[in-house]
């Protein structure tokens, strides 16, 4: 299936990347190509194959619901590249 | 002596330590010397000798005590996924910059529990993506090997390439790497030296970037099998952090070894004759099960029918995740922020600066098939198929005990060689991207050289959780392959 202009712009808008508007052609021939490839799956019948999510048959441990971890504010904002009163500080969201 | 300490494996360093031939200071020195004499290779983005140095003095002090531990003294080289306290961890890529993480992935802690020695953390493709390590933002890995007569700069393999580079010039006596689609095989394959997938499960994905969370998996890199099955142990454990590792005991992956391999079932499938595979690869594997005959096993034709669906199930499957992995990039909390109008214009100029062109590609197409309207069509559809290729092999396992293939359609490549064709690199992965998708484990066996003198591997497949019956059917290629070529640009 091939992508056009419109579709590549509004793929990266919902992958939050931006990309310039003499980027979006060439983008697109990549992208058709990828999936013109992948397209071959479309002939394979897979009626009643449930679809595989892991590969180990196992439940999920449970455990008891208790605090294990926390109180350590100024490691997890150590690596921030803005900071405000012991919180990430990013750009004005509501006006 | 000091040369000849980067040569040991990590069995002799660790038999060599114990019996006082030297000391892990040495070790660390001879290693660290090899390290900055070998700078042009370009396999680390972060060397950390300052830490080597003291890792290695308290190896000295365990053993003075006699209180050595399973790695005492081993240098370790460590692929710049995994997350190490305090030291700069990159994934490879621009948007990580200056990335100190607070805490330690499972399997690093692993190691350092068990007294080997940092060296450094090696190169890769940017977030794993990649068959040739050159789209890491820190810029190309080479090979240590050059096809004779010709010195034009090779790929090491990818992503795992400043490890298997770094291992094959005998910086480090071993490596982690990760494999995802066969990032661990294929660079062991391209750089002559023995590179283990585990099981999915087997080892915590804890604290390591994550890329495809379903197909992620943490090995080792070694200069042969024996090591590799020393230094897996180690890593491998449930980890309670990691839901997907299992509560299972660690075998003591050493004591396989020296069974041989009389009587074991070997499965050699047809569709593995892939189009377009060179001659000389194809010879090799022929040999490959001619070797293990001879060691007594039973090579059994078997098929894997749903084998040429892999690779396109596999760039629906793993850039679906990767989509999802990598949404945590915002240049809010951690790494490189490029500032913005509004919160939005931050998000979108952030990841345009910080992701290279291939993780853009995997990203956006992940987005895309992840997307209201196509996820019935694409994500679920390739789910379907991944359960089609891992009964192929629940079948296959039904009739044999181990399975024997090439690592890799080709030798290694030059840099640039296929890099305007995306479709062209990931044909790299056709042979080991099937055992990904089933969860299973895989290793690759250095077994000969090619025409113009590069290393070529074998790959044996096993069945899940079955490490040990796969290590001694590579112990026994290994044996027969006597390969002992190494690269001109070892150290």
């Amino acid at each position: 299936m091939a992508l056009d202009r419109k579709t590549v712009a509004h793929i990266a808008r919902l992958a939050r990347i931006k990309v310039r508007d003499e980027e979006l052609d060439a983008l697109a021939g990549e992208l058709s190509g990828i999936l013109a490839w992948v397209e071959q799956l479309q002939k394979v019948d897979v009626a009643g194959v449930e679809p595989m999510t892991g590969t180990v048959a196992m439940d999920l441990k449970m455990r008891e619901d208790a605090v294990t971890d926390g109180g350590i504010r100024d490691k997890v904002l150590a690596n921030a590249p803005s900071t405000q009163g012991g919180f990430f500080a990013v750009p004005k969201v509501i006006e | 002596m000091t040369g000849a300490l980067t040569d040991l494996t990590v069995a002799e360093t660790r038999a060599g330590l114990k019996a006082g031939k030297f000391s892990a200071l040495e070790v660390a020195r001879a290693h660290i010397r090899a390290m900055e004499k070998a700078r042009g290779l370009n396999a680390f983005i972060t060397e950390t000798p300052e830490r080597a140095l003291s890792d290695a003095a308290e190896s000295d002090r365990r053993i003075a005590r006699g209180e050595a531990r399973p790695l005492e003294g081993v240098p370790l080289a460590i692929k710049d996924l995994f997350c190490t306290e305090g030291v700069l961890t990159t994934a490879g890529s621009h948007i990580l910059d200056g990335f100190k993480p607070p805490y330690e992935s499972t399997v690093t802690a692993q190691l350092w529990r068990d007294g080997a020695v940092m060296l450094g953390k090696t190169n890769m493709d940017e977030f794993a993506m990649g068959s040739s390590t050159t789209t890491s933002y820190y810029k190309p890995t080479a090979n240590p090997w050059t096809r004779r007569g010709d010195n034009r700069m090779l790929v090491p393999g990818g992503s795992s390439g400043g490890s298997s580079a770094a291992v094959a010039a005998r910086i480090a006596a071993a490596a982690t790497g990760t494999d995802t689609g066969g990032s661990i095989r294929q660079p062991a394959s391209f750089t002559g030296i023995v590179g283990m997938k585990p099981t999915y499960g087997r080892c915590s994905r804890w604290g390591i970037v994550a890329f495809a969370s379903s197909l992620d998996q943490a090995g080792p890199m070694t200069r042969t099998v024996r090591d590799a099955a020393i230094v897996l142990r180690s890593m491998a454990g449930h980890d309670p952090k990691d839901s997907t590792s299992v509560d299972a005991p660690v075998p003591d992956y050493e004591r396989a070894l020296g069974k041989g391999v009389k009587g074991l079932r070997v499965g050699i499938p047809r569709e593995y004759r892939v189009d377009g595979m060179a001659r000389e690869i194809d010879l090799l594997w022929q040999q490959g099960v001619a070797w293990l005959k001879d060691a007594g096993a039973e090579p059994v034709e078997i098929g894997l029918p749903h084998t040429k669906l892999a690779l396109p199930a596999y760039y629906i499957i793993a850039p679906a995740e990767a989509s999802s992995n990598l949404a945590r990039y915002d240049g809010a909390r951690f790494g490189l922020r490029v500032p913005g109008k509004s919160l939005t214009d931050m998000y979108e100029s952030t990841r345009a600066a910080g992701f290279g062109k291939e993780v853009r590609r995997r990203v956006m197409i992940g987005t895309y098939v992840l997307s209201a309207g196509y996820y019935d069509a694409y994500y679920l559809r390739a789910q379907r198929v991944r359960a089609l290729i891992a009964r192929d092999f629940t079948q296959a396992f039904d009739r044999v005990d181990v399975i024997l293939t090439p690592t890799a359609p080709s030798a290694a490549f030059a840099v640039g060689e296929k890099a305007d064709d995306p479709i062209a690199m990931y044909l790299n992965d056709v042979f080991t991207v099937t055992v990904n998708l089933a969860g299973l484990p895989g290793i690759s066996v250095p077994a000969g050289l090619s025409a113009d003198g590069l290393p070529l591997g074998l790959q044996l497949i096993g069945r899940a959780f079955d490490e040990e019956t796969l290590f001694r059917a590579a112990e026994a290629v290994e044996k027969a392959a006597k390969f002992t070529a190494r690269p001109a640009g070892a150290a």
